[in-house]
């Protein structure tokens, strides 16, 4: 059953340095406030899977959390480059990062096959290109007609965190709007957190909502705001304008880490972050 | 009135591209320019287009280009909204996607495309994103629709990297031109140019030895109409790729 804890324990208590964690949420209802809360900490070496590593992981890798990445698309989407995570990978900054990269399709099976408790999803993918020899993809042939498909290995996670609009007080979520692979990576997970914009009396249920109930969910913190510069359908939009700020914060390693020292290391929670970029004119 | 329009290369490209787009054709969108011409074809001659894009939203129909192939105005307004494994496996692998909008950072001669690496892999000169949905759309769809800006840099003798397979390359529009694969070889020729290019510049623009077909069609003119709902979509989020 999940227990409704602060954003702070629920990572203090849950993650461990060295764990593979999947922040999810594609484009939409990104974890960024869980991601803060794990740069707070000082996590550690970290195997951080998501099939977009946008600005999170772009935040998280510039910090140092990170050793390794799980991913099939890494940049900020309609403005560029993630310049952290490319210098990490261009130069070693801070740490060298090693990659580990997929197509979408071979990642979305990869997810549902972790949610299936299987050993390997299976696609008709990574025909005729070179990423099968940077990956691992192998060749399995259907007993039934012949063909020969590809085999990715089911993710499986030691951490998964989500980013829903809303839990009622038994700790049971909704969100809904695109939702991407999170109810994948919650059932691949063997430690969930969820992050919500509000607790609520009663789930109304949504058109297209995901309900996860409680009893598949460790921890719920309550974190309004808690997607920005993502967004919650329903309760604020995407912040475009940061996404294209980060580019100029992002490209240079002190204005980086001035930003970071500011916005997150020196607020305590996702509240003191708004508070803070509200100070310097950048609001929600 | 329309003979007189002044416009860009970029915007002559993006109105060529979405000129390709037939009404009623399910297009799966990538981002960036390729996004801007199938919003553009929508908005035109092509209202009956289907637009998807991989964050699980079916029939967009978006009023403002959006900047992310997931921003809200893309689910609020969309047929139906699904996860993203089911995107990829029931959709796209199901084979129900008529044409694929791609972008890349280099193409080769075959249409193969890279958007994943300049230099080596294991130490690049430059990270690119990777390959997101680009190797399976490009194998799924029936026909692959390719943009990007032609230049010695991006159309490359050799692919730093083989993102994406280019067999179902059916046509690249481009800055200066447009090319399509040749019936017996597959390989791209020019065969079409915008009004005002001239052969040598496409040439020179061209990293392998560039064939042209023996007779190149000029791209007509972008008209009021085109530029009025291209630049309509542009304002907000537009104009970066």
């Amino acid at each position: 059953m999940a227990e409704i804890v602060t954003l702070s324990d629920a990572i203090g208590e849950l993650v461990n340095d060295g764990d593979v964690v999947a922040l999810e949420g594609f484009t939409h209802l990104i974890p960024h406030a869980a991601g803060h809360e794990l740069i707070r900490r000082g996590a550690r070496d970290l195997t951080l899977v998501r099939m977009t590593p946008d600005i999170v992981y772009d935040q998280l890798i510039g910090a140092g959390c990170a050793r390794k990445l799980i991913f099939s698309w890494a940049g900020n989407p309609g403005v560029g480059s993630l310049h952290r995570l490319r210098d990490a990978v261009e130069h070693g900054w801070p740490a060298p990062l090693e990659l580990e990269e997929h197509s979408h399709a071979g990642m979305a099976a990869a997810y549902a096959a972790g949610a299936a408790h299987l050993p390997f999803g299976v696609l008709r993918g990574y025909g005729r290109n070179e990423l099968a020899s940077h990956t691992t993809v192998r060749t399995i042939v259907c007993p039934f007609t012949g063909e020969e498909l590809a085999a990715v290995p089911a993710h499986h996670f030691d951490v998964g965190i989500v980013h829903a609009q809303q839990a009622d007080r038994a700790g049971n979520v909704q969100l809904w709007g695109i939702t991407g692979v999170q109810k994948e990576t919650v059932l691949a997970s063997d430690r969930t957190i969820v992050t919500v914009e509000e607790v609520v009396d009663e789930l109304e249920h949504r058109p297209g909502g995901i309900v996860l109930p409680s009893w598949v969910i460790d921890a719920v913190s309550v974190a309004p705001g808690g997607a920005h510069p993502s967004y919650a359908h329903g309760y604020y939009d995407r912040d475009n304008h940061f996404y294209r700020r980060w580019d100029e914060i992002s490209r240079d390693r002190d204005v980086f880490n001035t930003w970071l020292d500011r916005h997150v290391l020196a607020t305590k929670d996702v509240a003191e972050y708004h508070r803070s970029l509200s100070a310097c004119g950048v609001a929600v | 009135m329309s003979a007189t329009a002044t416009y860009t290369s970029d915007e002559i490209m993006a109105v060529e591209a979405a000129r390709r787009l037939r009404n009623g054709d399910v297009c799966f969108v990538g981002i960036g320019l390729p996004s801007l011409a199938a919003n553009l074809a929508r908005a035109t001659h092509a209202p009956g287009c289907v637009l998807v894009y991989e964050s699980g939203t079916i029939g967009a129909k978006p009023i403002h280009l959006p900047l992310s192939i997931g921003d809200g105005e893309l689910a609020e307004t969309a047929d139906a909204v699904v996860s993203v494994p089911e995107m990829f496996a029931y959709w796209l692998q199901g084979g129900l996607i008529d044409v694929g909008f791609l972008g890349a950072a280099q193409i080769d001669r075959h249409g193969n495309l890279n958007s994943t690496v300049i230099g080596d892999y294991d130490e690049p000169k430059v990270r690119l994103p990777g390959a997101g949905g680009a190797p399976e759309i490009a194998s799924s769809v029936r026909k692959v629709f390719v943009m990007l800006r032609q230049t010695p840099r991006s159309f490359v003798q050799r692919l730093d990297f083989r993102t994406t397979d280019g067999e179902r390359v059916a046509v690249v529009v481009t800055d200066l031109g447009v090319l399509e694969p040749e019936c017996d070889t597959g390989e791209l020729a020019l065969t079409g140019i915008h009004p005002g290019v001239d052969v040598d510049q496409v040439r020179d623009s061209t990293g392998w030895p560039l064939k042209v077909a023996p007779e190149l069609r000029v791209t007509p003119a972008p008209t009021q109409a085109e530029l009025a709902a291209l630049r309509a979509l542009s304002p907000r989020n537009g104009g970066e790729s």
